[in-house]
């Protein structure tokens, strides 16, 4: 089937692919430091940054913007640090402001970038839904290698990723640097997001991390199983949510994205092997069973007990 | 003798409350001491400022004369079980094996030898038979245990454990203070947070009784008196044992 497909195509279904595989990893990162919704904020915040790099040197060349997404990224995770320290409100609070702020100033510079000459041509609106078709070589190429970084430092420093999430205490009395691997996670999620925005856009960005992380909760047992299944999970929603909005003219890739790991959500959320609803359901079935198999047992040392 | 850890003029605050004013004492090696005193009064803390997890205000820290960063590999500590995520997906006896981390040296996965030692030390806590269960499924007690084993796994000098028996069965709170006295005997210093005034007498033999500052500080049998106990926790303690 694949064959049938234009190469520009299979480059950019390729690419969502990597993509989709390293924003379920880090997603799963995200879900354990219990910052799933950091992930939205943080790729809303960086829509700002892609419109100023367009508005700065007038040329739409992937480099540039996700220079300047990550840019706009890393300074609404340093406010939202910043407000949480420095005041009485909360991390999701100011998550919520910092989201709503960055996005509504990006839409504004937008919409005035796009007025101006040569700006309508620009497509800078495929960065709010995303627009893998529109994607060139020469941004698969950047995209493949940013991501095969990201996978990188994942499976790097697996087993220290893995003591830093469950027990950041402990792996700081051990010599391993908090701060460090928190400017390190950090880096790497902003790494994927801003790589990931022309693709699937800012506003669902955050989906193909938090989705298929969740969806691999469910069948997993370990840490790595965990980071292996979301990896294929993202990875496999990125090709076929790329893969539908081909179909169409011009349709955004984002929603396609977001509905395809729905689906696979659903399927992990009913069919799981680890707390799936149905594997809960069956195996409170054989409890009940057992019990009352053994009630007349328990009942008859009971009454020897009394005896 | 040469203190293992020597603390001077400590102060630490949390959020805006100053909780550690100017604490100060010296713990010998091979002593098994309990902290005690009332909620709120530093324990957890304490403890986090020695192993430079919490800031604090003023003051100085040394262990064996030397300062902690060097130390780093001979101190174990055991956080509250309440401080970590239990749902993670892994088993027992890979979290015992992250006790060995450090030694097996930064972006490098753990050996056969390793997996080994690590279930010695799950054995030596009576959990063997746990090695893989997931550690959601496993009890209050149980879960103790594991943290446990991961301390002894990293063979330190020095042991800092907060609230241990907390909420843990009575065969989880022997089997713990069988493994502390062995540690004690072995010439290991170890520090716990404890809250059972009743059981300090008989588990351990140095007492420092904290409240934001050290009230009293020595051998269980000189120190840990009504009066000093009442004074630390400041009338808040309505039983006592009457002698």
């Amino acid at each position: 089937m694949l064959s049938y497909l234009s190469p520009n195509t299979q480059w950019v279904l390729l690419s969502t692919l990597i993509l989709g595989i390293a924003a379920g990893m880090i997603g799963c990162l995200a879900y354990w430091k219990r910052q799933s919704l950091m992930s939205d904020a943080l790729s809303h915040a960086a829509l700002p940054g892609v419109v100023i790099a367009f508005a700065l040197t007038g040329v739409k060349s992937l480099p540039v913007l996700v220079l300047g997404a990550a840019i706009s990224s890393l300074l609404g995770a340093l406010l939202i640090q910043g407000i949480r320290s420095s005041s009485r409100i909360k991390e999701d609070t100011a998550m919520g402001i910092i989201l709503s702020v960055f996005f509504g100033f990006g839409i504004m510079m937008l919409t005035i970038v796009s007025r101006s000459a040569g700006g309508s041509q620009s497509g800078l609106d495929g960065f709010i839904f995303g627009q893998a078709a529109s994607m060139v070589r020469q941004d698969v190429y950047t995209m493949l290698i940013m991501a095969a970084l990201v996978i990188l430092v994942v499976f790097a420093g697996f087993k220290e990723w893995k003591l830093f999430l469950f027990d950041p205490d402990f792996a700081k009395g051990m010599g391993l640097s908090g701060k460090w691997m928190n400017s390190l996670y950090l880096s790497v999620l902003v790494l994927v997001i801003v790589i990931g925005i022309q693709a699937v856009g800012v506003i669902l960005m955050a989906a193909l991390l938090i989705i298929p992380s969740v969806s691999a909760r469910y069948w997993s047992s370990s840490f790595r199983s965990m980071v292996i299944c979301s990896g294929v999970f993202g990875g496999a929603a990125g090709m076929t949510g790329s893969l539908l909005s081909s179909i169409g003219n011009g349709w955004p890739t984002g929603p396609f994205v977001v509905l395809a790991s729905s689906a696979i959500f659903l399927v992990s959320l009913i069919f799981g092997a680890e707390k799936g609803l149905l594997v809960q359901a069956l195996q409170l079935r054989r409890q009940k069973k057992r019990h009352h198999s053994n009630s007349w047992q328990h009942k008859t040392v009971h009454v020897k007990e009394a005896e | 003798m040469m203190s293992v850890i020597e603390v001077k003029d400590v102060s630490a605050s949390y959020r805006k409350n100053q909780v550690l004013h100017n604490v100060n004492f010296e713990v010998q090696p091979g002593t098994l001491t309990a902290i005690i005193g009332p909620n709120g009064a530093g324990k957890s803390t304490l403890l986090k400022v020695l192993l430079e997890l919490h800031p604090k205000l003023s003051g100085s820290v040394s262990f064996l004369g030397s300062n902690l960063k060097r130390m780093k590999k001979r101190i174990g500590y055991v956080p509250q079980r309440g401080s970590v995520d239990w749902d993670f997906p892994t088993h027992a006896l890979d979290v015992v094996t992250m006790g060995l981390y450090g030694h097996i040296g930064w972006f490098r996965r753990p050996n056969r030898k390793h997996v080994e030692r690590a279930m010695a030390c799950l054995k030596q806590m009576g959990m063997e038979d746990y090695a893989y269960r997931q550690i959601s499924q496993l009890s209050g007690g149980q879960q103790q245990r594991v943290f446990l084993a991961r301390a002894l796994v990293q063979d330190a000098d020095l042991y800092f454990m907060d609230e241990p028996l907390a909420g843990v069965d009575a065969a989880t709170e022997k089997a713990i203070m069988h493994t502390l006295k062995e540690l004690k005997e072995q010439g290991k210093t170890v520090m716990v947070v404890h809250h059972d005034l009743q059981t300090v007498e008989d588990y351990f033999d140095h007492v420092l009784l904290l409240n934001r500052s050290v009230w009293a500080h020595g051998p269980t049998k000189e120190v840990f008196t009504q009066d000093n106990v009442y004074r630390t926790y400041g009338g808040t303690l309505r039983w006592m044992k009457e002698a």
